[in-house]
C-alpha cells in the first residue's frame, strides 16, 4: 500500500486516514495553503499552519482547525505529519508524511526564491516527492525579485507623472501582500479592493506586519486615488468598479506575463512576470534537493515536466489533480464583496 | 537596436491606438534616418531575405540550451511564436553590450552574409545573442524568421510618418507602397514632399469599405448611390505605365507574373492607367462581356503556383473585373467624383473589348426595396452581396467610413461538433483556440473545417478548460477531444474538394455561435453539407 494514494477526492494517506488538500469534503484534511483550489469548503477537520488559519476562517467560515508551527510534528494513526515552509504565500507549507521509515513530501505550491514575507522554502529530504509544475517549462525563468520590483515602481512613478492611477492586478492572497512593501517605498498612497482588503485585515489581526493601505470605499473619491496605487484581484479587471479610477493604467503581476501573448490577451497596459511559483530552474533544484527516488508531478505542465525528469534519470509520473483552477473563484469572491 | 526593441515592445503590448501612434512618432522623430527606412520596410513586409530558416535557428537554440527537441516543441506550442520561444529559452546575457548597434547595422549585415557558409552565419547569430537582452533577442529573432506582425496597421504607421514629416497621409501611403529597396533608399527619397524618384510600378493605397450599419435605406436617397455586385476574388490594381504592365494584390504583392492572361490585353490599354478591381476566375461560357465568376476555390488553385497548365488557362482563366479608375493619362484621378470615374472606366473597357477584362455591372433599381430583392439573388450571380458607392465620392485611402459600404448576404451555417483542438498563436498563446469540426456521416464523424475565430475571450477560456479536461489523445500539438461541444459555423461559400476527407472545402469558416443547447447527436450531417454544395454551386453549372 503506498503511503499516499491519488483518489477522486484528492491525495489520501490510507494509513493515517487523512487527505492533503482534498477537493471534496472529507473527515480530515491537511492543508498546504489557503488558496481556494487547495483549501476547499466542507471538511470536518482541518490541519494547517497557524498563519493559514485566519484566511481559512475568512474564506471557509468556522470549522475545527488545528494549527501547527513549521517542523512541529503531529501524529495521526501512527503516521508522523509535519509542515515545512514552501515560500509560496504567507503560511504556505509542504507536508511531510512519514510512516515505517518511508517519507513522502507533498509540495503544495512553492517557490524557491525568498520573497521576504512567505518564509524561505526549505528542501525536505524524502523518498517520494509530489511536486507542483505550474511553470514546468524552460521558458519560465524569473528575473530576480528586486529587478521586477524596480520595474513595477518605475511604471507606477511614470503613471503618477502623467496623472494616471496605477491599478495593479494581483492575487488577493499572496501577490497583493508581496508587492505592498516595494510599492510603499514610492511614498504614494495605496488603495485595496475589498477582496484584497479582507485578506489584508485578517493577516494584520494575526500579527503580520504589512505597510499601510486603505480600502476602496463607495465614498472614495477620484481625487484621493488619482495618480496613486490601487491593488485589485483579476476579477476586477474590466469591471465597472475599475472604471471609476479613470484615467488609469492596468499592470498585471503574474508569472503568465512571461509570455507576450498572455500580456496582450489580458488587455493590460503592462505585465510583470512576478510569480509565487517556482520557475523551471527552481523546480529542478527543489527536486534535486529532496533526494527523492520517485517524483509525481501535479498541476501545470505535468506531462512535459515528468517526461523531462524521466529522461534525466529521475523516475517521475504525472498525476491529474483539480488544483490550479481557481480563477473563477477569485472572480466570484470579487463580486461577492464589491457589488456595492 | 534597443530603441527599436522598445518600440516593438510598446506596440506589442499597448492596447490603445493613440499610444501606438505616439510611440511610432517618438521613434520616427529620434531614430537614425537609415533605421527609419528599415522600420518602414519591415513593418510593410519588405524584410531582407532570410539568412537562415527557422529550423536552423531552432537547432542552434536547442544546442545552446541543451534541451531535448520535443521540449523545445512543447515550449513553442505554449509560446506560439518561434522568435519569442528562443528568446525566452536562451541563457540570460550576463553583461549586455553597452556599445549600441543600430537596426540597420543588423539588417545590412544580414544582407552581406546571405551567401556566406552556414558557419559564418552561425557565428554571427551566436555573437549577437551574447550581447543582447531578452527583448532585443526577441526582435532580432523576429527579423531573422520573418513575419513581423506585431499589431501595427499600415494606417497607423502612415499617420505617424505624416505627422513627423508634415506630409499628407495619402502621399506617404503612396510613397511607401510598391517596389523599393530599403538598402538603397534614403529617408529623403521615400518621404520628402519634393522627392523626384519615380517608381513606375507604384500602386495607390486601396480604398476599403466597412460593412453597412443598420438599414441601407438610412443612407438616404438611392439616386445618390451606385450599387454593384461584391465579388469574391482578390482585390487588385492593374497598372500600365511606360508601356509596362504591373499587377498588385491588396496585400501589396506584385503578382504580374502569376496572371499571364492579363498580358493579352496589355497592348490595348492606354499608357498611364491604373485600374482597381477584382482578380477572379471567369466562366468563359457566360457569353460576350457577361460577368460570371467561378467560386474562389478555382482561384485558389492558381495562388502560389509557378507553372500554370494549359488546362487551367482554358478551363478557368483569371479575368479582371474592373470597378474603378485611379489614374488616366498619367494623371491622378482619385479626387474626381465616383460617377465621373465610372463613366470614363466604362468607355475604356468598352474600347478594349477583351473577354478577360470586364467591367463590374451596376444594378439598376429605383428604390432600396428593389435593391433588397436583387441582393437576395447574389449567390446565383456568384457574388457575395453588394457594394454601395456614393456617386460624388472621391477615392480615399485605407478603410474609411461614409462613402463605400459592403452589404454582404447572410452567411451559410451548419452545426458541427469540435473534435480536435490546438493552441493558438500571438495573444492566444497557451490557449486552445484553433479547432477542427466534424459533421455526422452515419455513425462516424467526418472532419470538414477548421475555425479560429468567432468566440469571445471568455468563451475561448471555457472551451480551453474543456479541452484540457477532455483530451483523449495527443498528436504533437493537436489534442483529440471528446466530441461534445456543438458550434454553429458560418461560411461564405462551399466547393467540392478532393483534398478534404469530407469532399468539401468551405470559404471563410468561423464560429458564429456556441450551441450550448445542442448535443453532439443533433449536429448536421455530411449529406446536409453536400446539399448546400449542390444548391450553392448549381449556379455555376450549365
Amino acid at each position: 500500500m503506498p503511503l499516499i494514494e491519488f483518489t477522486d477526492k484528492g491525495l489520501y494517506c490510507p494509513q493515517g486516514q487523512f487527505y492533503i488538500d482534498p477537493w471534496k469534503p472529507v473527515d480530515r484534511a491537511v492543508i498546504t495553503h489557503a488558496h481556494s483550489d487547495h483549501a476547499r469548503w466542507g471538511s470536518k477537520y482541518y490541519l494547517c499552519h497557524h498563519l493559514t488559519k485566519p484566511i481559512l476562517q475568512l474564506r471557509l467560515g468556522d470549522n475545527p482547525y488545528q494549527t501547527v508551527e513549521w517542523n512541529e510534528p503531529v501524529m495521526m494513526n501512527g503516521v508522523k505529519i509535519s509542515l515545512h515552509p514552501a515560500g509560496h504565500i504567507i503560511g504556505s507549507s509542504q507536508i511531510r508524511v512519514e510512516y515505517g521509515g518511508e517519507v513522502w513530501v507533498v509540495s503544495g505550491d512553492y517557490k524557491t526564491e525568498n520573497d521576504g514575507i512567505s518564509g524561505a522554502f526549505e528542501p525536505v529530504r524524502c523518498h517520494t516527492f509530489i511536486t507542483e509544475s505550474t511553470f514546468g517549462l524552460p521558458i519560465y525563468k524569473w528575473k530576480p525579485q528586486p529587478e521586477i520590483f524596480d520595474e513595477i515602481r518605475n511604471w507606477v512613478l511614470a503613471n503618477n507623472a502623467s496623472g494616471k492611477t496605477s491599478v495593479l492586478i494581483a492575487y488577493s492572497l499572496g501577490k497583493a501582500q508581496r508587492i505592498l512593501k516595494p510599492l510603499a517605498e514610492t511614498g504614494l498612497p495605496i488603495f485595496l479592493h475589498g477582496a484584497v482588503f479582507n485578506v489584508h485585515e485578517a493577516l494584520l489581526n494575526t500579527g503580520i506586519h504589512l505597510p499601510a493601505a486603505q480600502r476602496v470605499q463607495p465614498t472614495t473619491t477620484k481625487g484621493e486615488t488619482q495618480g496613486n496605487i490601487v491593488i485589485a484581484p483579476s476579477g476586477a479587471d474590466g469591471s465597472p468598479w475599475i472604471k471609476k479610477f479613470s484615467p488609469y493604467n492596468v499592470g498585471v503581476c503574474s508569472g503568465w506575463m512571461q509570455v507576450r501573448g498572455n500580456t496582450r490577451r489580458s488587455n493590460a497596459d503592462a505585465g510583470f512576470a512576478l510569480s509565487d511559483h517556482a520557475d523551471w530552474n527552481g523546480l529542478l533544484s527543489a527536486i534535486k534537493a529532496t533526494g527523492a527516488q520517485k517524483v509525481f508531478a501535479t498541476h501545470g505542465f505535468q506531462a512535459s515536466f515528468s517526461r523531462y525528469l524521466n529522461e534525466q534519470g529521475i523516475e517521475a509520473a504525472e498525476v491529474k489533480t483539480e488544483y490550479g483552477n481557481d480563477e473563477e473563484e477569485t472572480i466570484a469572491e470579487t463580486e461577492k464583496h464589491d457589488t456595492a | 537596436m534597443k530603441q527599436f526593441a522598445e518600440l516593438v515592445y510598446t506596440i506589442g503590448t499597448s492596447t490603445k491606438t493613440n499610444e501606438k501612434l505616439q510611440a511610432l512618432q517618438d521613434y520616427f522623430a529620434t531614430a537614425p534616418e537609415k533605421d527609419m527606412v528599415w522600420v518602414i520596410a519591415v513593418f510593410t513586409g519588405r524584410r531582407p531575405k532570410r539568412i537562415v530558416n527557422s529550423t536552423f535557428l531552432k537547432e542552434l537554440c536547442i544546442d545552446i540550451c541543451n534541451i531535448p527537441y520535443w521540449l523545445f516543441e512543447e515550449c513553442y506550442h505554449t509560446v506560439g511564436d518561434l522568435g519569442e520561444t528562443i528568446a525566452l529559452l536562451l541563457p540570460e546575457t550576463e553583461h549586455v553590450n553597452e556599445e549600441e548597434k543600430t537596426l540597420s547595422y543588423y539588417l545590412e549585415h544580414f544582407i552581406s552574409i546571405l551567401k556566406e557558409p552556414d558557419e559564418v552565419k552561425k557565428t554571427f547569430i551566436l555573437d549577437c545573442w551574447q550581447q543582447m537582452d531578452r527583448n532585443e533577442k526577441f526582435v532580432f529573432n523576429k527579423l531573422i524568421t520573418g513575419g513581423f506582425r506585431i499589431g501595427v496597421s499600415q494606417t497607423i504607421m502612415v499617420k505617424a510618418l505624416a505627422k513627423t514629416k508634415d506630409v499628407s497621409p495619402s502621399v506617404i501611403a503612396h510613397r511607401i507602397s510598391g517596389n523599393w529597396d530599403p538598402a538603397i533608399t534614403t529617408a529623403d527619397d521615400l518621404l520628402s514632399e519634393s522627392s523626384s524618384t519615380i517608381d513606375h510600378s507604384k500602386p495607390y493605397p486601396f480604398y476599403l469599405s466597412y460593412a453597412v450599419e443598420g438599414e441601407p435605406a438610412d443612407l438616404g436617397d438611392i439616386n445618390e448611390w451606385t450599387a454593384e455586385w461584391k465579388w469574391d476574388g482578390i482585390r487588385g490594381q492593374i497598372i500600365k505605365r511606360n508601356n509596362e504592365l504591373f499587377v498588385w494584390s491588396r496585400g501589396e504583392e506584385l503578382v504580374t507574373e502569376k496572371f499571364p492572361e492579363y498580358s493579352e490585353f496589355r497592348a490595348d490599354l492606354p499608357d498611364g492607367l491604373v485600374l482597381d478591381g477584382e482578380i477572379i476566375c471567369l466562366d468563359t461560357s457566360a457569353g460576350d462581356g457577361m460577368v460570371k465568376p467561378l467560386p474562389f476555390a478555382a482561384l485558389q488553385t492558381r495562388i502560389g503556383r509557378k507553372n500554370i497548365s494549359k488546362k487551367q488557362l482554358t478551363e478557368a482563366p483569371v479575368g479582371f473585373i474592373a470597378y474603378d479608375i485611379l489614374e488616366y493619362e498619367g494623371k491622378d484621378f482619385r479626387d474626381e467624383p465616383f460617377i465621373n470615374r465610372r463613366k470614363l472606366l466604362e468607355q475604356i473597357i468598352a474600347g478594349i473589348h477583351h473577354p478577360y477584362l470586364l467591367i463590374s455591372p451596376t444594378l439598376q433599381v429605383i428604390d432600396w426595396q428593389q435593391l433588397h430583392t436583387q441582393r437576395a439573388t447574389s449567390r446565383e450571380k456568384g457574388s457575395e452581396g453588394l457594394m454601395l458607392k456614393r456617386n460624388n465620392s472621391p477615392y480615399l485611402s485605407g478603410r474609411k467610413k461614409g462613402d463605400w459600404w459592403k452589404w454582404k448576404i447572410d452567411a451559410l451555417t451548419i452545426d458541427a461538433v469540435m473534435i480536435y483542438a490546438q493552441k493558438g498563436h500571438g495573444r492566444r498563446s497557451n490557449l486552445y483556440t484553433d479547432y477542427t469540426f466534424a459533421v455526422k456521416d452515419g455513425d462516424k464523424l467526418v472532419s470538414f473545417a477548421k475555425a479560429y475565430s468567432g468566440l469571445t475571450d471568455k468563451e475561448f477560456a471555457q472551451v480551453d478548460a474543456f479541452v484540457k479536461r477532455n483530451s483523449i489523445e495527443k498528436f504533437g500539438p493537436v489534442r483529440t477531444v471528446k466530441p461534445e461541444l456543438v458550434f454553429e459555423l458560418a461560411f461564405e461559400g462551399i466547393a467540392a474538394s478532393n483534398r478534404h476527407k469530407s469532399g468539401v472545402a468551405l470559404r471563410f469558416p468561423r464560429i458564429s455561435r456556441w450551441r450550448k443547447d445542442k448535443k453532439a447527436d443533433q449536429i448536421n450531417t455530411l449529406d446536409d453539407l453536400k446539399d448546400i454544395l449542390r444548391m450553392y454551386n448549381g449556379a455555376n453549372e450549365h
